[in-house]
């Protein structure tokens, strides 16, 4: 089994999916009913198959596996290079695990133009898996940018009222950062005479070029993340986006930029991501607390887990730059568990919406009385953003803070406020949905979860308690290969300082 | 083979087209006015194949004593040419006979048009360069007014003809300037005196007047003002053409000019390029925001894709040159492609020119509006189309040639211009329908068709247009 390529397996599987989608015609309820059940499916067994990596994964070694290499412009010298390591085959996993989950919430919810929402969502999931497996410079923009296409589409044609503006700002935004990383690639190319992200990890580029390539890749990163002062796309895309998308934007989007920087900036440019750092940690902890103070203030459901999400999301780059193996993995598993659990959030939110068609916390009140099950599963989910010991969410912010506390006193604390703010934006907009009396007319008649919607949070509760009692199984797997690329960074960075001191002497 | 011999048979496919297009000429005037224009139209694709296959087979070779050669990068862009002007005639043809403009001349102008086209890429000195400019020039200023009996398309080839004709004359003068300071008009000679040494300052401004000439016929920014009002006032398949066919043959004179006598010296002439190149990208970035007729809209697009363009052979390294002809090859298709769906947009038999006239077509045609959309994406250089690549090749060309500064301009100037291909899909996909268009040709389908497995294939299938655009580039430099 081993010679199967599994990784161009799982990446490609959905396109072949929504190939298959393009050949179904007729008529509109068969069609919508086809559409659903194959793009399920696909995205099912493209899970299942992505489930072998997991299994084959060898965690004893930080080189990459389940690689693949074969010619794909051999006159530039660019290849089509796949391959994953402890660091990103979670996150292949973390796509082709809520692709489905996507589909299915999406169920009901969308009735117009079904065709074409589930091939946009198959052609996304071959985007991110792509994206998270590409070894190779050009193969990586191609997909991170691919994705801003069906991204496009979902928030523009299912989406809510201002969903216009929301996609423009989200493709535009997205991609004005990209094309500085673009750039960098090319410098980095002409320096370094290949793309290969192995080859360019190990080339070690001088500091001033390591300078200007740091920021042309943190001008893409920093939106995607998004971070402090550039995420106001962030709240627009996610209030406009369907229930599904926002849950994937949350989900998985946001992490390529976390995923970024592990994969670019640390390794390729270690020197500038010493003297970045301070940078990076200020702008994390602005986004943490002013953040947190404003997701306080919404009157938004969905803008206020997307307000969270930035809070979130600081943690996962101040873990990312104290360069120590807990900041690190802290970092990787924040995103994980962050991944799940927003995603869950914003699936919580779709469960009311779908019923009472608003986001306005002011709406909603009481709903305990008639949706027991529902308050338990959005209190267990909502703790798990708080970072309740037993949740994934715990672990992953407790492991980031501890990094940081090594790194730099000061930002663990500041970073520590984000967790008390956390708890108070998320326990408030809880007890004003869930908690009081139930006064509202339309709310009497409101229904609890169906099964269809236990069968979507089911495995969202058992992974984020997985995570949360037995980390290890997770951090096992990335284990090595972080301390690899700490051993990488601290390597470079003690050659640089001792060349610094014989430069002095 | 040596300079100083005739050698004929280099030139075989020019003398097949321009004997083909007498021959119908002949054929139309005999066979009845208005009757045989669709025979005569087959038949003008029919020779442009048969050109195409004699551009492939032919073994190059230079001919008229140095003064033309078809050397694989003439090739290259015959090939282009050729593709872009039998596509241009097919889309014509049901369009013509509607709206009255079914004349026989209508395919044979396109014809001799693009026998001064590959007359144009293969002069390998400044005057068979100028008798092909001309002959291209002068036919497509009748193409223009071809609808002589509407005010919009005499006008606008009026106005292509005076702004046209004044360009030609500032080529002349830089072409006499330059024939005035070194003594000689063939490139071959030129390149050899200039080898090396400091660009006499005659010369010098010989080359910024042969430039400027070039500019206009390419339409790159500021020679660009007639561009968006020709191609509104032109009937649509004649701006499809306009918008390919001569574009791709101008921008390879201006690589051959520049690379070829005056490549020892590049750095006179860089800086000239970077600057239309920058302007070319932020007016046709900026200019197009607010359009609303989609023909304009395209005019400014065409502009920033010039820009483009010329952002590789700013590079002026063979790499550059590489580039430009991948972008070039990808442009080519990306247009046709376009273009046949501005064709179908027709409602109640008549056409359609503005952008919210695609309102809702995701409803009314769900496959023509991907396909747009597939379109849109690519010419915004969204990976992983086509059209990305195109971006990537001049890029990389410009930033290894240290470049860096016009090659982060135009990356941003390629966002904003995403903005308004972005708007078309959005009219198309986010607006409520309107009434929907009548049935398309069945050629536009086949159009659409194959210019979208084309961009969508690209990513996987590279390499056929990149090697034979590395090995056209390699035939300039080899000189």
């Amino acid at each position: 089994m081993s010679d199967w390529p599994i990784l161009s397996i799982v990446t490609f599987l959905p396109l072949v999916g929504a190939a298959l989608l393009l050949l179904i015609n007729g008529e509109e309820a068969t069609v919508a009913r086809n559409s659903r059940w194959v793009a399920l499916w696909t995205s099912g067994f493209t899970f299942l198959v992505s489930l072998m990596l997991w299994v084959n994964f060898d965690a004893t070694t930080a080189d990459f596996q389940f690689v693949e290499q074969a010619d794909w412009m051999p006159g530039l010298n660019i290849s089509y290079h796949m391959g994953v390591d402890g660091i990103s085959v979670l996150f292949v996993l973390l796509a082709t695990f809520l692709t489905p989950i996507c589909i299915l919430s999406a169920w009901e919810a969308i009735q117009k133009r079904v065709k074409e929402y589930m091939i946009a969502f198959l052609v996304l999931e071959t985007m991110m898996v792509g994206m998270f497996s590409a070894l190779d410079g050009l193969l990586f923009y191609l997909f991170f940018e691919g994705v801003l296409i069906p991204m496009f589409i979902i928030i523009g044609v299912w989406g809510g009222q201002r969903r216009v503006y929301a996609a423009f700002k989200l493709f535009l935004y997205t991609l004005l950062g990209s094309v500085l990383m673009l750039v960098a690639l090319l410098a980095m190319y002409f320096e370094a005479g290949t793309t290969d992200i192995p080859t360019l990890m190990e080339y070690g580029f001088d500091y001033n070029m390591q300078l200007w390539l740091w920021l042309a890749f943190f001008a893409s990163f920093a939106v995607k993340v998004p971070m402090w002062p550039v995420h106001t796309w962030l709240p627009d895309a996610h209030v406009e986006a369907p229930t599904a998308g926002s849950v994937i934007l949350a989900g998985v989007l946001l992490k390529m930029g976390g995923y970024g920087f592990l994969r670019f900036s640390l390794p390729m440019m270690p020197l500038a991501s010493e003297t970045f750092a301070p940078l990076v940690f200020t702008l994390s902890i602005v986004a943490i607390i002013y953040t947190s103070l404003v997701a306080l203030a919404q009157q938004d459901m969905k803008k206020l887990i997307a307000y969270s999400s930035v809070a979130h999301m600081g943690i996962v780059t101040i873990g990312a730059f104290t360069f120590n193996q807990h900041g690190i993995e802290g970092s990787i598993f924040q995103m994980l568990s962050h991944g799940v659990v927003s995603g869950a959030l914003f699936l919580c939110v779709g469960v009311v919406y779908d019923r009472i068609h608003t986001r306005e916390i002011d709406a909603y009140g009481g709903l305990v009385h008639r949706m027991p099950s529902y308050a338990l599963i959005f209190m267990f989910f909502t703790m798990a953003s708080v970072g309740l010991p037993g949740t994934g969410g715990f672990v992953g912010e407790i492991l980031a803070l501890l990094g940081a506390f090594e790194a730099n006193t000061w930002v663990a604390f500041f970073a520590a406020t984000g967790l008390i703010l956390g708890a108070a934006y998320a326990l408030y907009l809880y007890r004003r949905i869930i908690f009081g009396a139930l006064t509202k007319e339309n709310l009497k008649t409101i229904l609890d979860l169906s099964p269809r919607e236990w069968i979507i949070f089911a495995p969202l509760v058992i992974i984020v308690l997985w995570m949360g009692v037995y980390p290890v199984s997770f951090l096992d797997i990335m284990h090595v290969s972080v301390e690899n690329l700490v051993n990488q960074v601290e390597t470079a960075q003690a050659a640089a300082a001792q060349a610094a001191q014989l430069a002095a002497n | 083979m040596g300079v100083s011999m005739l050698n004929l048979g280099a030139a075989l496919p020019e003398m097949f087209m321009a004997v083909s297009a007498l021959a119908l000429l002949m054929l139309g005037v005999f066979a009845g006015k208005d009757k045989s224009f669709r025979t005569v139209s087959l038949l003008a694709v029919a020779a442009q194949v048969i050109t195409i296959a004699l551009v492939v087979m032919g073994d190059g070779g230079s001919a008229f004593f140095g003064q033309f050669s078809a050397d694989p990068f003439a090739k290259f862009c015959k090939v282009l040419i050729l593709i872009g002007s039998a596509t241009g005639i097919i889309m014509a043809m049901n369009f013509a006979e509607r709206e009255n403009m079914a004349r026989f001349e209508f395919p044979i102008l396109i014809s001799l048009a693009t026998l001064g086209m590959m007359a144009m890429v293969s002069a390998t000195d400044m005057l068979s360069l100028y008798l092909g400019l001309e002959l291209q020039s002068l036919a497509l200023y009748v193409v223009a007014a071809i609808r002589r009996d509407t005010v919009r398309s005499t006008e606008s080839g009026l106005k292509y003809f005076i702004l046209g004709s004044i360009a030609s004359g500032i080529l002349l003068y830089g072409m006499s300037m330059v024939y005035g300071f070194t003594g000689t008009t063939n490139f071959t000679v030129l390149g050899n005196t200039l080898v090396g040494g400091e660009l006499p300052l005659g010369a010098l401004v010989g080359l910024a007047f042969i430039f400027a000439g070039l500019c206009f016929k390419v339409s790159a920014v500021p020679f660009h003002m007639w561009t968006p009002d020709v191609y509104e006032g032109a009937p649509t398949p004649v701006t499809s053409f306009f918008a390919v066919a001569p574009k791709i043959a101008g921008l390879a004179l201006f690589i051959r000019v520049a690379v070829g006598p005056f490549g020892g010296a590049v750095e006179d002439w860089q800086q000239i390029i970077v600057l239309i190149s920058i302007l070319s990208m932020a007016v046709g970035s900026f200019a197009a925001l607010r359009q609303e007729n989609i023909k304009r809209l395209m005019a400014y697009s065409s502009i920033g894709h010039v820009g483009f363009a010329l952002v590789g052979l700013a590079a002026g390294t063979q790499e550059g040159v590489t580039g430009v002809l991948v972008y070039l090859g990808i442009y080519l298709v990306m247009n046709l492609g376009t273009f046949a769906v501005i064709l179908c947009m027709r409602r109640n038999d008549r056409m359609n020119e503005e952008i919210t006239d695609l309102a809702g077509l995701a409803k009314t045609k769900p496959l023509m509006a991907a396909i747009t959309a597939i379109f849109m994406f690519s010419m915004a250089g969204i990976p992983p189309l086509a059209g990305f690549f195109g971006k990537f090749y001049v890029f990389k060309a410009a930033v290894d040639a240290g470049l860096v500064t016009l090659a982060v301009i135009g990356l941003v100037t390629s966002v904003v211009s995403a903005y308004y291909y972005l708007r078309i899909i959005k009219v198309m996909y986010f607006d409520e329908p309107v009434e929907g268009f009548d049935r398309n040709g069945t050629e536009m389908n086949v159009i659409m068709a194959v210019a979208t497995i084309i961009i969508l294939a690209f990513v996987f299938f590279p390499n056929p247009l990149m090697d034979s655009a590395a090995v056209a580039a390699a035939s300039l430099f080899g000189m």
